[in-house]
């Protein structure tokens, strides 16, 4: 079943485009990561699938409108906007109360279950806590609600590597269970490259670069090659070229494994450095196009 | 045989979805609005403190009470009741006074709070709707903080009389004067009566007005409240020399009919007579506020749908 389906979706603020028509779609049971610099209108689509900002063209989220049925729609998707967002005035024990308060699918045995691993106290207030307790009180709040959809837009902002590798270990063992699905953008990609199933990348307001991780893992391959090499290996046309200690690193899309195989060291490149290709790509064909243009 | 093994598996499961069943509306509304006092203590804080000080300036002046009853037995029967009856006046008109005060800056501060802070997007995470988050903030000057005046009041009157019995008797006095001219039961309900046509009512557009400001503001919000009403009072002033505006915000403040007739019936010895309910009910004030208020907090729901944080 599809979870998120957006046509010609597009917002606007005053003269700036945050979102230039986009398309995507997202199916149930996935773990999507949206990726994009910063400014790159992440954050106003994700606000846009949760109901939080109007914008132009058809969006679909669990058969539902976002922004005329926010309130119905929450009761199915959860979301952690950034670690800053529990009332500082509030206490824990508050929290849990308002939450099983208001929430009809809300398990608040299994709140205090996930809380009782931490050392977070009832009776504190939420400015009392580190940012790290913080984020695992609402990580604890989030995962006790039986959502479809969970959207984290940069949950582990400023967070030790600890707490962020915390945070994604008890997402995947404690929650994810392939009818839910997740969709979560961050900087640190290399740290949920191996939660994903699916990536997307963003730029400019538009979708540049979408694919599940299998499909991206047989399509690129990366190849270091010493100077020796090079000439051989960028005959084989790569799409992107680095220079790391003296040994080049090439990227290529449809290549044969084989065939790099012969010239150096051949494996499956990050996401990090196939994001870096695809947008510095992007802003090169873009330059030259304008350079075109001038022309 | 087919159809019963069909039907064992299908119960836990059904049972299983209709589990989480639906909260009803009034359930969201009744945490929102505890959340609500959660959230800001000196809803309840401020008037009980006002009430403890009414008690202790009461019980120190109480020492005197006897000297007073006997130098006020010479007096016409209208002016002991207005002598006896004054404290009792004073500490409700002194809580109603702190509750009121609590009520704007409380409105000021409940749709600005929640953006400032970025909690906005924690409460709109959670499948409660603008109107519940809206209402819930407008039922706390509206609803709650009327009936907590109410209550609080009430019991300092009565801890007030029963004090100065405790003493009078204490000293062996005659009671009777003292009771004939407190009737606390009359004084309660006129005091519900005040407090449901003025402060709940009479008061609404005032209330609502803030909350939508406090919801629209980026800042200062206070400034945002007040300013926009002077300047109307100033142009008007300017471009036809009149003051219209500024007579009819007074008559809003000073409470409408309802209001002059209160402070007027207060010290009488039979206010009841000076009430007109009536009246109220059919002035024009009244239901122009009504729909001011209703207007300024659809637009406030409105625009808390489409805001964030600050």
């Amino acid at each position: 079943m599809t979870c998120i389906e957006a046509h010609g979706l597009r917002k606007t603020f005053g003269a700036t485009i945050a979102l230039d028509g986009i398309n995507l779609r997202v199916e149930e049971g996935r773990i999507l990561g949206l990726i994009g610099p910063n400014g790159a209108g992440k954050t106003t689509a994700l606000n846009a699938i949760l109901g939080l900002t109007p914008y132009q063209g058809q969006l679909n989220v669990l058969g539902r409108n976002p922004w005329t049925e926010r309130d119905q729609l929450m009761r199915d998707v959860c979301f952690i906007a950034d670690v800053a967002v529990l009332p500082r005035w509030m206490r824990v024990s508050q929290t849990l109360d308002y939450v099983a308060g208001v929430h009809p699918r809300f398990d608040r045995a299994k709140a205090e279950g996930f809380l009782a691993k931490t050392t977070i106290g009832r009776a504190s207030r939420i400015r009392e806590l580190s940012k790290g307790m913080v984020t695992q009180l609402h990580l604890a709040l989030i995962m006790a609600i039986d959502a479809r959809l969970l959207v984290l837009d940069e949950p582990t902002l400023g967070l030790d590597i600890l707490y962020r590798k915390q945070f994604y270990d008890s997402l995947l063992n404690d929650y994810f269970d392939r009818s839910r699905t997740i969709v979560v953008t961050t900087h640190q990609v290399e740290e949920i490259q191996h939660v994903l199933t699916d990536v997307m990348f963003i730029n400019r307001g538009r979708i540049v670069f979408d694919s599940s991780i299998e499909q991206l893992e047989s399509r690129y391959l990366e190849l270091a090659v010493g100077p020796e090499q090079l000439a051989a290996a960028r005959a084989l046309k790569p799409i992107n070229e680095r220079a790391v200690f003296g040994r080049h690193i090439l990227l290529f899309d449809h290549a044969d494994r084989q065939q790099l195989a012969a010239l150096g060291d051949v494996h499956t490149p990050s996401i990090a450095d196939l994001f870096v290709a695809v947008i510095t790509n992007q802003a090169r064909q873009a330059s030259s196009q304008t350079a075109g243009a001038a022309r | 045989m087919n159809t019963q093994s069909n039907a064992i598996p299908e119960f836990p499961l059904e049972s299983h979805a209709i589990a989480p069943a639906v909260i009803p509306a009034s359930r969201r509304l009744y945490w929102s609005v505890r959340r609500e006092l959660w959230e800001s203590r000196s809803i309840y804080i401020a008037p009980l403190a006002v009430a403890a000080l009414i008690l202790l300036g009461f019980l120190i002046s109480a020492v005197h009470l006897p000297s007073k009853l006997r130098a006020a037995s010479a007096l016409s029967p209208m002016q002991q009741h207005e002598l006896i009856q004054q404290p009792y006046n004073f500490a409700a008109l002194l809580i109603m006074g702190t509750t009121f005060l609590v009520s704007i800056f409380y409105c000021l501060e409940a749709l600005h709070g929640e953006r400032r802070d970025r909690s906005i997007l924690f409460w709109k995470s959670l499948p409660v709707s603008d109107l519940t988050a809206v209402l819930a903030k407008a039922s706390i000057p509206l609803v709650v903080l009327p009936l907590l005046t109410f209550a609080i009041t009430v019991v300092t009157q009565w801890i007030m009389l029963l004090l100065s019995t405790a003493i009078l008797l204490g000293r062996g006095m005659n009671v009777a004067t003292l009771w004939t001219h407190v009737s606390l039961f009359q004084m309660s309900l006129m005091l519900l009566y005040h407090l449901i046509t003025i402060h709940a009512i009479w008061y609404a557009p005032i209330y609502c007005w803030l909350l939508l400001v406090s919801g629209w503001a980026r800042r200062a919000a206070f400034l945002w409240a007040v300013l926009p009403l002077l300047a109307i009072g100033i142009v008007e002033k300017i471009a036809f020399n009149t003051s219209h505006f500024g007579a009819m915000l007074q008559h809003r403040l000073e409470g409408g009919p309802e209001g002059v007739a209160f402070s007027a019936g207060n010290m009488s010895m039979d206010p009841w007579t000076q009430l007109t309910p009536g009246q109220f009910m059919v002035s024009p004030g009244l239901w122009i506020g009504l729909v001011v208020a209703a207007a300024c907090l659809a637009a406030a729901v409105r625009l808390r749908r489409y805001q964030g944080s600050i």
